[in-house]
């Protein structure tokens, strides 16, 4: 394959829970600096295939390889600092906190402050204290809830805490951030919003795992598109390729048309 | 588990008043300029330091040596606060934390009297330690089980230590421990009967109605510790409770209480945001045990140098538990209220001293029923739910607006 | 410490074979798992640690020692299991009612407010923490009460003025009568009824959570109460309810505790609740069948530990067995499932 390095490889990933077959013998891979678009209609297995990516789920067979290395059997945590991101489809936001203080608890993913730096106030501490503050700020300047950064995150609109999600994962410092269904119960004015958003977000380095259940969105902002269909992936291409893929139709559009009120 | 709470606007809204009110003086407080703001702190330390001496009318215990019962107080709020970074930082119910107490007057126990002659200053340290190191050793493998669990397993614990101090020989069995060392004197040594020894001895105020006068009969000396006067233990463990309150506040206001807060409101959520949590919760479990530890210290030390397995039974922890919840789970200043009034109260109305469990079992159930976010909720709850009451009522104009 | 630990030692001192150390747990492990239902179903329902229950449980201990005093007198004798029938089946009765009685005011005092309110669990813990210290404290205080409206001279032989807080003995007191030997071990009629009507018991409750409309609403409100509410099953019927059986359930542990025993106290019920919860945890909360294998290991696995390092460790072997199931099963032996169908 030309172009650029695979950052994330799924190579024949299978998952079992008990008799059912989640996900059969999945593969495909994300480059460097794409937003590559994972859709299939409810049931596919999409959210199954994230969490494998991000540890929550170990592979039954078959395996994940990011950035070259193995994720089978790491702590979650830990891939989390090797660069893997996640927002959640329900949202799970920290609602008790600033929303300053959730993106600090993502930026918090690196720092090497540890107890006795935070009760004596060492350098380190207010060194990284403070950068972290800055670069908190400027992610939320991004996602653009800059001005609300010292609400509780459960006083935001739904909206703005779909954005703060996308502001906490980014904070990890991710290489990979994976969205799932972030446009989930939005208006289209605010899907559009969203995948300015989401072009914003690659333009800034990241690359892009997207799960998303509306094609309009898909179709607008993603580089290439995998489409999974009971467990297994049934095209791969890009949007226009899938677009015409006369399997997706059947399994998929069809499904979407009844779908979109 | 889910969080989400709809309040209903009955508890909500004296909820909010209550919180208003104490915002207004905390705001008021913060836009003094600083040196104001120093005096004012300073004049609140000398009262509470003086506050067993000035005896306010009402306030003073008669029937009890009101120096004991603060004290107590004092001991009270510093196992509250300590037991608040494990419940209400971290979001684990620790219902054992008697045993942690326990471990740390045992550990001085038989470090200065039992099977050492230590002096205490030396021994607290090591008692730290060993509960620190007790707590470490319990965490790690119950940890990882879920909430509701560890709340029986470390009920289990509670007992267990009591069992194992009341049965093994080594640390006195059921007779308990004798003679723990008082805290080092400062100044001359004490000589009973009538010279109380320490730096320099100050009056204590007598009142007759609202109306003050100096009474020179009894006097307190300043830093000798003795089994006369309750009152310099007070000033210790008020000390040592200051102490704790600034580690507390500088390492909540840092990565590792918003590690803390973030695990507590979503685990997974946390984890996948590149919080270790486990290593979190440990480090909680450590600190609330290191300072049960260390109020257990001081405890044994205190006033009648004496321990035994009795003087730890398992209400004790749910006593602890309680003093947390009442004054508002999260919140440093409700924890210290909550650990006073559960010590003072009993205390003071000694009059129903029959009464006061069943009067403190109704209160706590009818304050649990009335007012269940606590006295003195963290101030970021009461915003919430000011704030969530505004959008409820501004919510269905804009539905209809914003989504047919 | 409290009535059952002295007991119980006195019980093992004057045994001696294996068998009879596992015979003696089980007979306190039926009595565990019968009381452990009380938590495991509130808990399975509402997720709940329902910390008074142990309170409903002493209460049903006093109802018979009192239901003894009322139809035989104070007068101490010893009487056979047959003997003491008639009085016992009313006593069951009486302690039925009243810690079914306990466990609605619970209910409705102590938890339902705060369900409404949809409250923090830690919250409800609280109030059931206070509710506990009340309600034992009340029964240690009832020679005062009776005091204060004048009845206590005329009551003495129930609130036993001056020592309402020690122990207070059921008058009659049933000798145990051997059946048949197993093994060298001579069975006896009493250990042979508790185990039997606790069995027994769990079975007829087993069968009323699976197989009847009711149970399939506790059921449903234990998997999705939300759902349940939309299918029309009212919540807070369920929660009754579910209270209610707990409370009967206590109330026969109650009944078979003071057979076996003989004598109750105003803090009797918190080790004995802490025992049965911990019964109900090892098992798997919120499963009944869970429960009662939970109670059983706990009571024979306790016996053990008494036998082999002492009775004075008894409570420590519950305790470290519990963290090590737990350690390795970390939702206790059959796993937590009110909600599913093999309840």
């Amino acid at each position: 394959m030309t172009g650029p390095k695979a950052l994330l490889e799924v190579d024949n990933v299978t998952i079992r829970f008990g008799g059912l077959t989640a996900l059969d013998s999945v593969t495909f891979d994300i480059r460097e600096g794409e937003i590559l678009g994972l859709i299939g209609p409810n049931g596919a297995g999409k959210t199954t295939c994230f969490n494998v990516m991000t540890g929550v789920y170990q592979a039954t067979s078959g395996q994940v390889r990011f950035d070259g290395k193995v994720l089978t059997r790491l702590k979650r945590h830990k891939i989390t600092k090797l660069g893997i991101a996640r927002t959640f489809q329900n949202i799970r936001l920290f609602k008790s906190m600033t929303v300053l203080e959730n993106v600090m608890v993502g930026a918090d993913a690196h720092s090497k402050v540890g107890f006795f730096d935070a009760l004596f106030r060492l350098p380190r501490h207010r060194r990284t204290e403070a950068a972290s503050t800055a670069r908190a700020k400027e992610i939320l300047e991004i996602v653009g809830i800059r001005a609300r950064h010292d609400e509780l995150a459960s006083n935001l609109s739904y909206g703005d805490q779909r954005r703060l999600e996308i502001a906490r994962a980014m904070a990890t410092g991710p290489k990979l951030l994976c969205l799932d269904e972030p446009a989930a119960g939005f208006n289209p004015a605010e899907k559009l919003r969203l995948m300015e958003l989401i072009r914003r977000v690659r333009d800034e380095g990241y690359t892009v795992l997207l799960i998303e259940h509306d094609m309009r969105l898909v179709m607008g902002v993603t580089d290439r598109i995998v489409v999974l269909e009971f467990g297994r992936k049934i095209a791969e291409g890009v949007p226009s390729e899938i677009r015409d893929n006369p399997a997706v139709i059947a399994a998929y559009l069809g499904v979407d048309e009844e779908d979109a009120s | 588990m889910s969080t989400t709470t709809t309040p209903t606007s009955a508890g909500g809204t004296s909820l909010v008043t209550l919180g208003k009110r104490w915002d207004v003086i905390v705001e008021r407080y913060n836009s003094q300029p600083t040196i104001i703001k120093a005096l004012g702190l300073a004049a609140a330390l000398v009262f509470v330091y003086a506050l067993p001496l000035i005896r306010p009318p009402f306030f003073t215990t008669d029937q009890i040596d009101f120096g004991g019962v603060m004290f107590s107080v004092a001991a009270f709020a510093l196992v509250a606060v300590g037991l608040n970074v494990v419940i209400g930082y971290a979001g684990l119910l620790d219902l054992g934390y008697v045993g942690f107490y326990c471990v740390g007057a045992y550990t001085t126990g038989v470090l200065t009297s039992y099977h050492w002659s230590w002096p205490f200053f030396l021994a607290l340290p090591v008692a730290i330690a060993v509960t620190m190191v007790t707590g470490v050793l319990l965490g790690a493998p119950t940890l990882r089980v879920r909430g509701d669990y560890l709340a029986i397993v470390t009920l289990g614990f509670g007992e267990i230590i009591r069992i194992c101090v009341k049965n093994i020989e080594w640390l006195g069995a059921s007779a308990g421990i004798k003679d723990i060392a008082h805290p080092n004197t400062i100044g001359a040594a004490p000589q009973p009967p009538f010279d109380k020894g320490g730096l320099f001895e100050v009056p204590r105020l007598e009142w007759d109605g609202l109306i003050p006068s100096l009474d020179t009969q009894h006097k307190t000396a300043v830093l000798a510790f003795g089994a006369a006067d309750a009152i310099p233990y007070y000033w210790l463990i008020l000390t040592a409770l200051i102490l704790v309150l600034i580690g507390d506040r500088l390492v909540k206001a840092s990565r590792v209480g918003r590690a803390w807060e973030a695990t507590r409101e979503d685990e997974d959520a946390a984890e996948l945001m590149g919080v270790p949590t486990f290593k979190y919760k440990l480090m909680a479990f450590a600190l609330g045990a290191a300072i049960g530890g260390l109020s257990g210290s001081f405890y044994a030390s205190g006033q009648s140098g004496y321990i035994s397995p009795d003087s730890f039974p398992l209400l004790l922890s749910m006593l602890f538990v309680a003093a947390v919840i009442v004054g508002g789970s999260g919140n440093r200043w409700g924890a210290i209220a909550g650990g006073a009034l559960v010590a003072y109260l009993p205390e003071r109305f000694r009059d129903f001293a029959d009464y006061r469990l069943l009067i403190f079992g109704l209160a706590l159930t009818v304050l649990a029923v009335w007012r269940p976010e606590g006295l003195l909720p963290p101030r970021r709850t009461r915003r919430a739910k000011a704030a969530e009451a505004e959008i409820d009522a501004l919510e269905e104009g804009e539905l209809e607006g914003g989504l047919a | 410490m409290n009535v059952l630990a002295v007991e119980f030692g006195n019980l093992f001192g004057s045994l001696s074979s294996f068998l009879d150390y596992t015979i003696g747990g089980l007979v306190f492990g039926a009595i565990y798992a019968l009381i452990a239902l009380g938590y495991t179903m509130v808990y399975g329902v509402l997720q709940l640690i329902n910390f008074a229950h142990s309170e409903v449980f002493m209460y049903g201990t006093f109802a018979v020692a009192w239901t003894f005093v009322f139809l035989h007198g104070t007068d101490s004798v010893s009487q056979s299991l047959g003997e003491a029938l008639p009085i016992l089946l009313v006593a069951l009765l009486a302690a039925m009612l009243v810690s079914a009685a306990v466990a609605l005011l619970l209910e409705r005092f102590a938890y339902r407010p705060l369900i409404n309110k949809n409250a923090p669990k830690l919250i409800a813990l609280i109030s059931a923490i206070g509710a506990s210290f009340a309600l034992a404290e009340a029964m240690g205080l009832r020679d005062r009460f009776a005091g204060w409206v004048g009845l206590d001279d005329n009551l003495a032989n129930y609130v036993s003025p001056e020592k309402a807080r020690d122990v207070y003995s059921n008058p009659v007191t049933i000798q145990p009568k051997d059946l048949f030997d197993i093994g060298g071990y001579t069975v006896k009629d009493i250990d042979l009824v508790v185990v039997f009507a606790a069995l027994a018991m769990m079975v007829a409750l087993d069968q009323f959570v699976r197989r009847t409309k009711f149970g399939r609403g506790i059921r449903a409100t234990a998997q999705d109460p939300e759902a349940a509410a939309l299918m029309g099953v009212n919540s807070t019927r369920v929660v009754q309810v579910t209270f209610l059986i707990g409370g009967l359930m206590a109330g026969v542990a109650a009944t078979l505790y003071m057979m076996k025993i003989g004598s109750t106290r105003q803090n009797a019920g918190f080790i004995l609740g802490v025992k049965a919860f911990t019964a109900a945890v090892m098992g798997g909360i919120g499963n009944l069948r869970g429960a009662l294998l939970g109670g059983l290991i706990l009571g024979m696995m306790e016996a053990w530990g008494s036998a082999v390092f002492g009775s004075e460790w008894k409570d420590v072997t519950a305790f470290v067995l519990l963290v090590l199931i737990l350690l390795v099963r970390p939702s206790g032996l059959l796993g937590e499932s009110l909600g599913k169908a093999r309840a």
